[in-house]
């Protein structure tokens, strides 16, 4: 898959460390389809090229959103790029949350940090198609309330009818009247029928360890469990091997399993 | 309608359901509902720990002082949950502050008279240190997870 041409179109800090690319194509071409959970190569010219899951809308496919944290050279270059800039897109690539083989159950979406932009994605979807689903809860954990994601639209998300959103921070300082305490707390009380629900769950790995443990304890089953795994990704298609995962490759097989296909995997240290 | 004893409540409780019937009726008995405005402290770092408490509506958030750095939040306590395990453990002291963050509705029992009856009827000192072990580890685990810092940079 060649490098496309994109312009900015608008940078927008989200907290201290990261901030959305909403980008167009430089050729002027319409709309760019991805499914929810897919993730593109972006290429800062003369620096680096990285994956970024993609955290916009499906169903408003002019615009390119891809939303990450400044942690190494390409993104910190990220950063300073402003509207007009040119950067390269290769994508988009990996596998989908499994929206649409989900219906009619209730959707439980577990997202840490910055977790919450590739789930984003798949909440459009399932917004857009409410009545197709069962009960839908967002738990969503930050570090602090400063690194809350998607802050206003997570109140608006909060203020509808047909969606229960559940925040938490790790830590806060007094006079914060949300809730603080790591994010798998939230799920021993998420109001879900754990034998009709399916579980989107990103973040740290060490949180999807632990979520899916409470998970389990709710009685979720590991084939209604879908992880989205982070490996140190190259080319995107399987043929570096920079990202294998036991016997899968986390750039073509994934990003997004279903658990009990990697929980062989997830306690060895090795790989 | 009916207003629903303390008695009621501990049945519904996913705390305290499946205790005995007798266990139950035993522990409403030194059990009464208090009530925190937002705001209100419900006890204080270094108080003696002789209640503990079943919140049935609103927030608490247990908070430490730090010399320069102000209150921390540690925890919050939602509805459903039981705040508070040092009355069982020695010396009995509160080891945090506990503010209510909101209007909090909660069943305060008496933890000193519990641990007498537990003392005495070792059955139901088993029945509850079963229920209470298992918060603590909860508590314990997620204290672990907090200390582990998992959306630092790697």
């Amino acid at each position: 898959m060649t490098v496309e041409s994109y312009r900015v179109r608008r940078l927008k800090r989200e907290t201290a460390d990261t901030f959305t690319l909403e980008l167009r194509p430089v050729n002027g071409a319409g709309r760019i389809a991805f499914a929810p959970g897919q993730f593109n190569m972006l290429y800062v010219f003369g620096v680096g090229e990285i994956p970024i899951s993609i955290s916009g809308d499906p169903l408003k496919p002019e615009t390119l959103v891809h939303t990450t944290r400044e942690v190494g050279a390409v993104t910190r270059a990220m950063r300073k790029l402003k509207a007009g800039h040119v950067l390269g897109v290769r994508g988009p690539f990996g596998s989908p949350w499994p929206v649409a083989e989900i219906r009619g159950s209730d959707i439980v979406i577990v997202a840490g940090g910055i977790g919450l932009a590739p789930l984003r994605p798949a909440l459009y979807h399932i917004l857009s198609r409410r009545e197709r689903y069962g009960r839908v809860v967002l738990l969503y954990g930050a570090r602090t309330p400063a690194d809350i994601l998607y802050r206003r639209e997570l109140e608006r998300w909060r203020a509808r009818f047909d969606l229960e959103v559940y925040a938490t921070v790790d830590r806060a300082m007094s006079g914060w009247r949300g809730n603080v305490g790591v994010v798998t707390s939230l799920i021993a009380r998420a109001p879900f029928d754990p034998l009709n629900t399916v579980a989107l769950v990103c973040g740290p790995e060490v949180m999807m360890r632990f979520t899916v443990l409470e998970l389990q304890k709710r009685g979720v089953g590991p084939q209604a469990i879908y992880l989205s795994m982070e490996r140190n990704m190259k080319c995107a298609v399987g043929l570096c091997g920079r990202c294998q995962f036991g016997p899968v490759f986390v750039c073509k097989d994934g990003p997004v399993f279903r658990y009990d296909r990697v929980k062989d995997w997830l306690l060895k240290w090795e790989v | 309608m009916k207003t629903k004893t303390i008695e009621d409540l501990l049945a519904e409780s996913a705390f305290f359901k499946d205790l005995a019937p007798a266990y139950r009726r035993m522990l409403a008995g030194c059990g009464r509902n208090v009530v925190f405005k937002a705001g209100d402290l419900v006890f204080r770092e270094g108080d003696e720990s002789h209640k503990f408490y079943l919140l049935r509506a609103g927030k608490v958030a247990l908070e430490i002082r730090v010399p320069g750095r102000g209150a921390i939040i540690l925890q919050t306590v939602n509805e459903g949950e039981v705040l508070g395990w040092s009355w069982m453990v020695p010396p009995y002291k509160k080891q945090y502050d506990a503010r209510a963050v909101e209007l909090t509705r909660a069943i305060a029992f008496d933890g000193a008279c519990i641990r007498k009856k537990c003392e005495e009827d070792p059955k139901l000192g088993y029945e509850f240190f079963k229920r209470f072990a298992v918060l603590i580890a909860q508590r314990l685990s997620a204290a672990r997870l907090q200390l582990l810092d998992m959306y630092a940079k790697a």
